[in-house]
């Protein structure tokens, strides 16, 4: 595969079909539980790595497998890894585990994981499988990190707070309230503040969109009946 | 979808007369909260017109609007008032700002601006006010006759001075509500309480300064129902079940009593609700019938809130929980055009458009 298909992979991971932004994938794990930095930072590493773990493996199966077996077969190997992360979790970042609670085990339902194994992974090599889950996994963490700071710094007036449940104790000094200690929002902390935060995300994402295709040749993917893409929140003709 | 309207009684008034004649009618109210709790009002109320009338204008801009036309239709300035009478006085200037971002842009702007919004813009603001900084919220001034002797609520300049800088030297003014009272009560009669408790015992018929907020309200509002501003389904229906609530957990006053009917009326936002927001045409339902369920509805929930919530008062969630269903009520009560056949079904022909 070209250069240039790599790069609008990555475009297409990051930006233009980023998983969180235009699919609305994975929202339930998006809006729940990003409401500090580090929460998100956990969700998102631990997605990150099913998501790579299952593109790749999917990738090395997908000669073996007759169309009958995809779905039996994915289960098992997103189940295998969504354990796995969650024994991992538990051996070194424990507190964190807890605090995430449920949305750990809950990872095998995302929708992110099996849009990659079954529309991608399953027709790619395994370097191309990786290399997109490196995409779109990075399109997920930042779209969470995003989310979780803006929520963090007003729902609750601090930023970086509790990063030593994943960085051990030099990161308790990370600490510190942009806004004063006394500041917060604790509407933002709540449901309502996440769908707020998350739609004026899309909104500022559009708007920037509008404004730069004007001028540029490149020409984002439309939803056709062969690419087979969600697009949810993209224009819609 | 097609939305339901109801045909106007009387000649056709622009959106602006309308807005006049109900910011007027607020007045008797915004007089009497004024004499009561002071400049903070009156800061409170300028405040708001100014940040609202902002937002809307930015909003607008963004959207590529006509500016001037939809600011002067007033419906922006409306919010803004009934938002800064029902703000306790000598709130922080960003917290007055931060009601009105979410009353004008998220609330009414960001779904279309005024004849789209499916909650009343004010009470989204409120809203997200108290769920967004409690303390500040609940902590009511006293009214000026409560007052010890030889204090007096801050003048003009210290009034604006507060709000601005946030410095806290008005402590000691700041008491309990008839509403606090009433729900924070254990162990007395409402008799005894009427009798030991100020708020009470130098009030007429409710909490002193409230009784006159709420009868200036309600002044207000049957001015309103005079002009045919709107009908008397949805107030009357609010007020009634408010009655009929209060009256029903009333137990002749024990101590167990959640307050009387009387106290009900004219405590908190009750008349100001009645008639400046239950009655938002945008929000509320339209059919006479459903505007009956939908009063029914909010006053239930005001009573079920206030007694048995931890909020101050009740009115912003039971709206906003009401502006939710009103649509299924328009839905099952609007009555079929006179001559239309088919009655089984109704609305399946033109709701999907």
């Amino acid at each position: 595969m070209n250069s240039s298909s790599l790069i609008s992979l990555a475009r297409n991971g990051l930006w233009h079909s980023n998983p969180s932004l235009v699919r609305l994938l994975g929202l339930s794990p998006l809006l729940a539980i990003t409401t500090t930095v580090v929460q998100a930072l956990g969700l998102g590493l631990a997605s990150f790595a099913v998501i790579m773990g299952t593109n790749i493996s999917i990738a090395i199966l997908r000669t073996r497998l007759t169309r009958a077996l995809h779905v039996p077969a994915l289960l098992v190997i997103i189940a295998t890894l969504v354990t796995c992360t969650e024994l991992l979790m538990q051996a070194f970042a424990y507190s964190l585990y807890h605090l995430l609670g449920i949305f750990i085990p809950l990872i095998a339902t995302n929708c992110i994981v099996w849009d990659r194994a079954e529309t991608f992974a399953n027709r790619s090599s395994v370097s191309l499988a990786a290399y997109d889950g490196l995409v779109t996994g990075t399109g997920f963490i930042s779209l969470l990190l995003l989310v979780g700071a803006v929520r963090e710094i007003l729902g609750r007036g601090t930023l970086f707070a509790g990063m030593e449940l994943l960085f051990g104790e030099p990161a308790t000094s990370w600490l510190c309230h942009p806004f004063g200690t006394s500041f917060e929002m604790p509407l933002f902390a709540l449901p309502p503040g996440g769908f707020i935060v998350i739609g004026l995300l899309i909104a500022l994402k559009n708007t920037l969109d509008t404004r730069t295709l004007k001028n540029s040749s490149y020409n984002p993917p439309t939803a056709t009946a062969e690419n087979n893409l969600a697009r949810t929140t993209d224009k819609i003709d | 979808m097609t939305r339901p309207t109801v045909m106007n009684p009387a000649e056709p008034r622009s959106n602006q007369t309308i807005m006049l004649k109900v910011l007027l009618a607020c007045s008797p109210g915004a007089v009497a909260l004024f004499w009561h709790f002071g400049w903070g009002i009156f800061i409170n109320v300028c405040l708001c017109a100014i940040c609202a009338l902002c937002c809307e204008a930015a909003a607008l801009r963004l959207r590529n609007r006509p500016v001037s036309l939809h600011l002067r239709d007033g419906s922006a300035l409306l919010t803004a008032v009934l938002l800064g009478l029902a703000l306790p006085p000598l709130l922080p200037w960003w917290i007055v700002l931060t009601g009105c971002v979410f009353a004008i842009i998220f609330g009414k702007q960001l779904y279309g601006g005024l004849g789209n919004n499916p909650f009343n813009p004010g009470m989204v603001g409120y809203a997200a006010l108290i769920v967004c900084f409690p303390e500040h919220m609940s902590r009511w001034i006293f009214p000026s006759d409560l007052l010890y002797e030889g204090t007096a609520h801050p003048g003009l300049w210290d009034a604006l001075m507060t709000v601005l800088t946030g410095y806290e030297g008005v402590d000691g003014i700041t008491g309990a509500t008839p509403l606090d009272i009433v729900r924070q009560n254990s162990g007395l009669m409402i008799n005894q309480l009427y009798d030991s408790n100020s708020v009470f015992n130098r009030g007429h018929w409710a909490g002193v300064g409230w009784e006159w907020v709420n009868l200036g309200f309600l002044t207000g509002g049957i001015f309103l129902l005079y002009a045919r501003i709107f009908t008397w389904h949805a107030p009357i229906a609010m007020l009634g079940s408010l009655t009929a609530m209060s009256l029903f957990f009333w137990d002749s006053g024990s101590s167990a009593s959640l307050g009387s009917p009387i106290f009900h009326l004219f405590s908190g936002a009750t008349m100001m609700g009645a008639f400046f927001i239950v009655t938002d045409p945008v929000s509320s339902a339209t059919s006479r019938r459903g505007r009956i369920i939908y009063g029914v509805l909010i006053g239930t929930l005001v009573f079920a809130i206030r007694s048995w919530g931890d909020y101050p008062d009740a009115l912003a969630f039971a709206v906003l929980l009401a502006n939710c269903v009103a649509p299924t009520i328009d839905r099952f009560s609007m009555r079929q055009p006179f001559g239309r056949a088919d009655t089984s079904e109704p609305n399946t022909s033109k709701e999907e458009c």
